[in-house]
C-alpha cells in the first residue's frame, strides 16, 4: 500500500510551494486515478516520490508498504517496488534497450538480495512480454526511445513496467500524445499487469484512459492536495463540466 | 619585427637540440633524408606556444632533451588484442625486441627493420621516407616530424602487395623509466593491397613516432591503436598518408591515461573515388597524475568525389584536458567532396576542459562539408530515468559515458577489434568511477 500522508513539498532552489499536504492512500490491488487542472502539481508528486532532484521535502510522509519512500534513493525505491511511467519518456543514445533493460532487471534483483536472472532466462522473459505489446526485436535492439514513435515510446514504458514487476505502478498521463489505437495497446498492458495485489496510480487529464483502465477511485487533486475523492462517476463529471465547479465548491 | 625575433629564437633552439654531428650515421639513401630534414627543422624552428597549433598544448616537454623519467606501471590485465591472430612485433622502449616477435614474413607483406635498410646505400622507402613528412609541413610546419625523420633510427619498413593474410600488430612495452623512444614506420601499399595495423602499449616514458603511409589506387589501409596505461608517459605521433583512386584510410585510436598525447593526422586524398575517415575515442582522469590528449587532424582533398570524416569523442574528469583542432582543406580540383567532421567532449566535472578548434576552407564549389564540436555534462535526464528503473548511480553514469564514446567506437569496421577495445575501456571505467 502507498500511503501519502500531509506532503509538504517546494521546489528547492525557490521559495515556491507546489505540494500543500498532500495526503492519499491506494491500498493493494486497486486502481486510482488522480485529475486536476495543470499545474496542481501531480507530476511533481509522481517525481517527488520516484525520487528526482530539485525538490523539498518539508514535511509529511509517503511510505510504501509501511517502508520510508523519502528515505530512499531513487534506485531503492525502484527496487522497493516502485515505478514511474514518464510522461516523456527518455531518449539515451547509444545504449541499447535491451542491455538496459536486462541493467535494470538484474540491478533491482541485486539490491533486494535475490539472484540475477542469466542471458536466457531474461530473453526468454522479454520476447514473451514484448510480443504482447507488439514490441518488435528491431525496438529491443535500438538504443532507449531513440526514434520511437510517441505510441512506441509509451508501449516500451510499459515494457519496463512487465519487467520489472512492481507493487505501485504510477503512470503520469500515460495517455498523452497517444492515438486511441495507441492507448487501447497500452491500457491492454497495463490490465493485463493487473493481478489483485499490484496497485496503480494513474495520473490523467482525460477520462477517455479511464474508459480502459477502470479505476476503483478518482481523486481530484487541485492546488497542491486532493480536495475530492469519488468513485469513477467523479471522471465522468470532470469530463462533463470541467473543473470549476469542484473548484467553487471547495473555494 | 616580433615576428623576425620568434623566428630567430626558435631557429636558434633548433640548432642547439640538433646538429649535423648528432645525426645517425647510415648509407647514402637515409643520410640524405636525414640531412634533408635537419635542413627543414633548422629553417622552421622549434615549436614555441605562440604558434598558432600549439597554443593548447605546452609544447616544452617534448621538445627537451631528455625525457623525463616515469615509474613503470605493472599492467594486470589483459594485452590488448590478445585473442586476434595476427603478425605480432613487439618493441621495448621503442627498440625491436627480436626475442619476442615473429619472423618479419608474411605472405604479400616485406618488412625490413629501420635499423637494418640504414646501412643499405638504396632502399624502396626512399621514395616515402620523410618524403611524406616534408610534403606534410605546409601549410601548417611540424618541426617534430621533422625532428624525428632526421633522428630516428628505430622502425619499420613496410610493403604490402596484396591482401595481408593477417594484421600486424605493433606492441610497444616499456622497461627503462626514462626510454625516449624515437621510431619512424613507412607502409607501403601498392595497387588493390589490404593491411591492418594493429599498434598497442605505453611506448616510452617519451615517445616520438612518425608513420608515412602510402595507399595506392584500389587499396585499403586500417589502423587501429590503443595509447596505453602508464600515467605519467607523453606521446607525440604524427601519422602521414597519401591516398590514390578508389582507395580507402581509416584510423582509429583509443587514448587512456598518459601526461601528454598529441596524436597528429595529415591525410592527402589525392586521387578521385576514395575514403578517410580519423576516428578516435579518449578517456582521462586528471588524478591519475595528469592528462593532456591533442588531436590535430589536417585533411585536404584533391581528388574528386572523395569522402571523409573525422569522429573524435572524448570524456574527460579531474582537470582532464582534451584539445581537438582539426581542418578540412578542399582545394578546387576536388569537387563533389563530402567532408565530415565532429568532436565532442563529455565533461563530468567543472575542472575539465575542451578546447576545440574546427576549421574548414572550401575552393570547389560543388562540396558538402559539415563540421560540429560540443561540449556537455552528463544528461541529468537520462541519468534519472536510468536511476528510477532501478540502476545505481554510479553504474548508470558509467553507462552513459561508454554510450558516449561509443560513437567513435562504431568508427571500428572489424568486430572482434571493436569488442577487444570496448572491454578495454569498461575496464578504465570500471577502474575510475566516481
Amino acid at each position: 500500500m502507498l500511503e501519502i500522508k500531509d506532503l509538504h513539498v517546494k521546489l528547492a532552489d525557490e521559495d515556491k510551494e507546489i505540494l500543500k499536504g498532500l495526503s492519499l492512500r491506494v491500498p493493494s490491488g486497486e486502481v486510482h486515478a488522480i485529475m486536476g487542472p495543470n499545474g496542481s502539481g501531480k507530476s511533481t508528486m509522481s517525481y517527488v516520490l520516484s525520487g528526482k532532484d530539485g525538490y523539498e521535502v518539508t514535511s509529511g510522509s509517503a511510505t510504501l508498504d509501511g517502508a520510508d519512500l523519502l528515505e530512499m534513493e531513487p534506485e531503492e525505491r525502484a527496487a522497493a517496488g516502485l515505478f514511474l511511467a514518464f510522461q516523456y519518456p527518455v531518449e539515451i543514445p547509444g545504449v541499447g534497450n535491451m542491455t538496459f533493460l536486462r541493467t535494470a532487471v538484474n540491478s533491482q534483483r541485486k539490491l533486494r538480495g535475490e539472484e540475477e536472472l542469466s542471458a536466457a532466462e531474461f530473453l526468454k522473459l522479454v520476447r514473451t512480454r514484448a510480443k504482447s505489446l507488439k514490441i518488435d526485436a528491431d525496438m529491443l535492439k535500438r538504443p532507449v526511445n531513440v526514434g520511437f514513435s510517441g505510441g512506441e515510446k509509451k508501449r516500451n514504458e510499459i515494457l519496463q513496467m512487465a519487467m520489472l514487476e512492481p507493487k505501485m505502478c504510477i503512470l503520469d498521463e500515460t495517455d498523452s500524445g497517444l492515438d486511441v489505437d495507441a492507448m487501447k495497446l497500452v491500457a491492454e498492458g497495463v490490465n493485463a499487469l493487473r493481478d489483485g495485489k499490484r496497485s496503480f496510480l494513474v495520473i490523467t487529464h482525460y477520462q477517455r484512459l479511464l474508459d480502459h483502465i477502470k479505476p476503483d477511485v478518482v481523486h481530484i487533486m487541485a492546488d497542491g492536495r486532493i480536495i475530492k475523492t469519488g468513485g469513477p462517476e467523479l471522471a465522468l463529471e470532470v469530463e462533463h463540466n470541467g473543473y470549476a465547479d469542484l473548484l467553487a465548491e471547495v473555494a | 619585427m616580433r615576428r623576425a625575433q620568434a623566428l630567430a629564437a626558435k631557429r636558434e633552439a633548433a640548432a642547439e637540440r640538433l646538429s649535423r654531428g648528432d645525426l645517425p650515421k647510415g648509407g647514402a639513401w637515409i643520410t640524405a633524408a636525414r640531412e634533408n630534414a635537419l635542413e627543414r627543422l633548422h629553417q622552421m624552428g622549434l615549436p614555441a606556444r605562440r604558434d598558432e597549433y600549439w597554443r593548447f598544448t605546452r609544447p616544452e616537454a617534448l621538445i627537451a632533451a631528455q625525457a623525463a623519467p616515469v615509474p613503470l606501471m605493472i599492467d594486470e590485465d589483459a594485452p590488448q588484442f590478445g585473442e586476434l591472430d595476427r603478425l605480432k612485433l613487439v618493441f621495448v622502449d621503442g627498440v625491436l625486441n627480436v626475442a619476442q616477435s615473429d619472423a618479419l614474413a608474411m605472405e604479400n607483406v616485406e618488412i625490413t627493420t629501420l635499423e637494418q635498410a640504414a646501412t643499405q646505400d638504396i632502399h624502396w622507402a626512399r621514395d616515402l621516407f620523410g618524403v611524406l613528412e616534408s610534403r606534410g609541413q605546409a601549410p601548417v610546419e611540424r618541426p617534430l616530424a621533422a625532428l624525428n625523420t632526421a633522428t630516428a633510427t628505430q622502425g619499420l619498413l613496410i610493403r604490402v602487395t596484396g591482401k595481408a593474410p593477417r594484421p600486424i600488430s605493433l606492441t610497444y612495452l616499456r622497461a627503462d623509466d626514462a626510454g625516449d623512444a624515437v621510431v619512424h614506420h613507412v607502409i607501403r601499399l601498392e595497387k588493390g593491397a589490404e593491411l591492418t595495423l594493429l599498434e598497442s602499449g605505453p611506448a616510452a616514458a617519451r615517445l616520438s613516432k612518425v608513420i608515412e603511409v602510402d595507399v595506392a589506387d584500389g587499396a585499403s589501409f586500417d589502423h587501429i591503436r590503443t595509447q596505453g596505461r602508464d600515467h605519467g608517459r607523453r606521446a607525440l605521433t604524427h601519422l602521414f598518408a597519401r591516398i590514390g583512386a578508389e582507395a580507402s584510410f581509416k584510423s582509429f585510436s583509443l587514448t587512456v591515461n598518459g601526461a601528454l598525447t598529441r596524436n597528429e593526422y595529415v591525410i592527402t586524398l589525392e586521387g578521385d573515388d576514395s575514403h578517410a575517415t580519423v576516428s578516435g575515442a579518449v578517456a582521462g582522469d586528471g588524478n591519475d597524475g595528469a592528462f593532456h590528449q591533442d588531436d590535430t587532424v589536417f585533411i585536404t582533398h584533391a581528388g574528386e568525389r572523395c569522402e571523409s570524416r573525422q569522429v573524435f569523442k572524448k570524456v574527460l574528469r579531474n582537470g582532464a584536458t582534451g584539445v581537438f583542432q582539426g581542418k578540412i582543406l578542399v582545394r578546387q580540383s576536388a569537387q563533389k567532396t563530402d567532408g565530415y567532421q565532429i568532436s565532442q567532449a563529455l565533461l563530468l566535472d567543472e575542472d575539465s576542459q575542451f578546447l576545440a578548434k574546427p576549421e574548414l576552407e572550401i575552393y570547389a564549389d560543388d562540396v558538402a562539408c559539415s563540421h560540429g564540436a560540443t561540449v556537455g555534462a552528463i544528461d541529468e535526464d537520462a541519468l534519472f530515468y536510468m536511476v528510477s528503473r532501478g540502476v545505481p548511480r554510479r553504474q548508470a553514469q558509467d553507462m552513459l559515458v561508454l554510450a558516449f564514446l561509443s560513437e567513435a567506437l562504431d568508427e571500428i569496421d572489424n568486430e572482434a577489434i571493436r569488442d577487444d577495445i570496448q572491454t578495454r575501456l569498461e575496464l578504465w571505467v570500471e577502474r575510475h568511477s566516481a
